[in-house]
């Protein structure tokens, strides 16, 4: 491949020096991205940071090879502002694209969906992508939304606030009567500036901001971010501790995806079922608080091992308690699968294919309900996961019965895994204490969280700080995905076509 | 329909009894902080220090404690040189003002009922409508929790409504992003007087780990008129439970016996 001798290879868990990456190019820079998805590889990330101690903005991609779990970084330098667009090509940059024009004010020309991503000034001072007035802050949701024009189109508008209790966010339909034509989706209303907050640290608080960076999914963004942190000081991990992040992995895992098939259950109107799950989604939350006290894990994941251990007595009743709740999910699963009511309702419902799924890079239960082949935990092992292996779940229809039937597999194989797990526990210390980071380098973190993965990358400055924190909730792929599977369904399907992507705001917005 | 049946009678009764019998909380549970000031070193400042959200202030002597921007994690027990600080199994967290939440040494001012007009308004249906202003979906989730058969918060007459206009109040989660500012007060304007704000969680309170962010406006502050402040990151759902039931008086006579 062309403009691809800048770019270093590197594995999880090892971190390099940053004045090992030699700028690219932008037209190589381009070309190497461009013709690596073209031949199968992922943008696991493509981002913007200040250049050290001079003037500009440097970009960084980080290309993902599956095939030999293989990642490859490179960069280049953006002097004038702008670059060519390369989302024309290869539409699964669209978001970064636009993310990097609204934090360092770089403009990808000939973009085709050129528009903020979550409404905040640019970190660049006096300087706007959009040529908007730099000094007063954006709106939220003031676009220009895509409008399907005609005498019997209608327009409808939600949110921010939704109807359940739920996080905000603006979703618009062009509709002929119930069939949607399109779906626009505008987010940004959850944001809190935490990737801005990260730089210069970590600091006492940082953990904690990644933490609550989506709630739901502390244990994803907190292994993520402590495998950063650990490679940045070349710390080692107790394998006590790797099967502890594994386990509470799981069963975060376990605990969403259960409460998704319940609320699936529920807003096609099987009543049972939503209200099983609704209950063994606690059981499972408990779970993880007998562990660490916490129902989301909060406290659980720090650098260098985890906080918590488990003790026999624990343990015993752990497993006890888990058996449990595992045959008590299946009756209430199997429910799903043997109503015929249920069944048409998620067959053929909000179809996302697999072509479309590998252009717009999905992840995730999501992707693997349209046939893709992904699952970080086997394609990017690290932790436990180096050592022992999920199975990936896959189906072919990319409907709601899919993403639904997906769950189910995985809720098997995480039951599974956290069984053995328990059983072959090894001894010893659940910590060491982490290096600090050092000075000038570069790291990632890939986890597959319950949506997928998670993609971190850390670059320390020379004193061992952030000079720049990227995190990439799955959600940040996927939400273009719920977009697409919506086009030529019903708008009375909304509802549960969200559902079964079950996206995050907050792990978008950040 | 037989299965459904079926699975009915494998799934049994789930709702727990309280509030005629304490919930059953994990042992690592993290409720009410308790600090021992007499353990301390003098001119300690660790736990202060190690503080992720500065809830800690320390003047001479005196430990004084913000449980308003408490995320109730570990670090400043594990900071402890001399074991001072621990977390008892107390969950019953809610107070009626931001002052409150201000704890030094003494036990907290638990949340006093409403006004009697409130009472005989909202004690035995109280319509809510939540709002996420920048919450991470654990406060959300938590509160959510309350409607299964768990806890069956519909047994107290308390529901969460779609409409504003259907409620009379709202539950307001996250740390008030600049983006949802407006939507906030907007959805608050929408509900018809007499009403109730009722901030969860340390985002709502303070701004919670991302105080300072000038993205956020570091909790409801005065932006609303608070009547109930619910610590926690997030709270446990009993937590929520005590609070809402407290605020409609429906815990006064059972206090003796719990």
């Amino acid at each position: 491949m062309n403009g691809y001798e800048n770019f270093v290879p590197m594995r999880l868990g090892r971190a390099i020096d940053r004045d090992s990456l030699k700028d690219a190019s932008i037209d190589d820079f381009r070309e190497a991205i461009v013709d690596s998805v073209e031949a199968g590889y992922r943008v696991a990330a493509l981002f913007a940071a200040p250049a050290a101690g001079e003037a500009g903005v440097d970009l960084y991609a980080v290309l993902a090879d599956a095939s030999r779990s293989l990642l490859h970084v490179g960069k280049t330098r953006i002097e004038d502002g702008a670059y060519p667009s390369m989302t024309p090509e290869i539409p699964c940059v669209h978001l970064f694209e636009r993310e990097i024009a609204e934090q360092y004010a770089i403009r990808p020309d000939g973009h085709p969906w050129f528009k903020p991503v979550r409404f905040h000034a640019s970190y660049a001072p006096g300087r706007d992508a959009w040529g908007r007035d730099p000094d007063e802050k954006p709106i939220a949701g003031d676009i220009d939304f895509f409008r399907v024009e005609g005498d019997e189109i209608h327009e409808v508008a939600v949110g921010p606030i939704h109807a359940g209790v739920i996080e905000p966010g603006h979703f618009r339909f062009q509709c002929h009567g119930e069939n949607v034509f399109h779906l626009e989706i505008s987010l940004g209303y959850q944001h809190r500036g935490i990737e801005r907050s990260l730089i210069g640290g970590p600091t006492k608080r940082t953990i904690h901001a990644i933490e609550a960076a989506a709630g739901d999914t502390t244990i994803g963004h907190a292994t993520a971010y402590c495998q950063a942190v650990e490679a940045l000081g070349g710390s080692r991990v107790p394998g006590r501790a790797e099967v502890l992040r594994g386990i509470a992995l799981e069963l975060e895992r376990l605990a969403n995806h259960v409460g998704d098939l319940g609320a699936l259950a529920g807003d096609v109107g099987f009543l049972p079922t939503a209200s099983f799950c609704g209950r063994l989604r606690g059981d499972f939350l408990n779970l993880t608080a007998l562990l660490c006290g916490s129902r989301f894990g909060r406290g659980l994941v720090r650098p260098g091992g985890v906080a918590f251990d488990f003790d026999q007595e624990r343990i015993a009743s752990f497993k006890q308690r888990l058996a449990s709740a595992f045959t008590d999910v299946t009756t209430a699963v199997e429910l799903l699968w043997n109503s015929s009511s249920v069944q048409a309702r998620f067959e053929e419902t909000g179809v996302l294919t697999k072509e479309n799924c590998l252009a717009l890079g999905i992840v995730g239960p999501a992707a693997r309900a349209s046939g893709v082949d992904i699952d970080a935990r086997v394609d990017f092992p690290s932790g436990v996961f180096r050592f022992t292996q999920i199975p990936i779940s896959t189906a072919k229809t990319g409907d709601v019965f899919a993403r639904a039937f997906v769950r189910w597999l995985e809720i098997q194989r995480s039951m599974k895994f956290i069984q053995e797990q328990l059983n072959a526990l090894p001894e010893g210390s659940i910590r060491t204490a982490a290096a600090p980071p050092r000075p000038n380098r570069l790291a990632l973190a890939i986890v597959e969280a319950w949506r997928g993965m998670i993609c971190h990358v850390a670059l320390t400055d020379q004193e061992g700080k952030f000079a720049r924190y990227k995190m990439i909730d799955p959600s940040f792929y996927n939400w273009i995905g719920l977009a697409i599977a919506m086009r030529e369904g019903a708008i009375s399907d909304f509802p549960l076509c969200n559902k079964s992507f079950n996206l995050s705001y907050c792990g978008h917005d950040l | 329909m037989p299965n459904a049946l079926f699975a009915r009678l494998e799934q049994k009764h789930r709702t727990i009894a309280y509030p005629d019998q304490e919930p059953t909380l994990p042992d690592r549970f993290r409720g009410l902080p308790v600090i021992d000031a007499s353990k301390c070193g003098e001119g300690c400042r660790d736990c202060a220090a190690a503080c992720p959200t500065d809830a800690i202030a320390i003047d001479r002597e005196r430990v004084r404690l913000d449980l308003g921007r408490c995320l109730f994690c570990d670090d400043c027990r594990s900071a402890c040189p001399e074991g001072a600080i621990t977390y008892s199994q107390d969950y019953r967290l809610s107070v009626r003002t931001r002052e409150d939440l201000m704890m030094e040494g003494e036990t907290l001012k638990l949340a006093a009922a409403l006004d009697e007009k409130s009472r005989r308004l909202f004690g035995r249906s109280l319509k809510l409508r939540q709002v996420s202003a920048g919450g991470c979906n654990a406060c959300e989730a938590d509160l959510n929790v309350l409607g299964t058969i768990v806890f069956d918060l519909g047994r107290f007459g308390i529901q969460f409504v779609a409409s504003p206009r259907h409620a009379d109040g709202l539950v307001v989660t996250g740390a008030i992003t600049e983006n949802m500012r407006s939507a906030l007060l907007t959805a608050y304007e929408a509900v018809p007087a007499p009403k109730i704000v009722i901030a969860v969680g340390a985002c709502a309170i303070s701004g919670g780990p991302y105080a300072g962010n000038p993205e956020i406006h570091d909790g409801i502050g005065s932006l609303l008129p608070v009547d109930l402040y619910i610590p926690g990151c997030p709270p446990h759902p009993m937590t929520i439970l005590d609070g809402l039931l407290r605020l409609l008086g429906r815990l006064e006579n059972r206090e003796k016996t719990i």
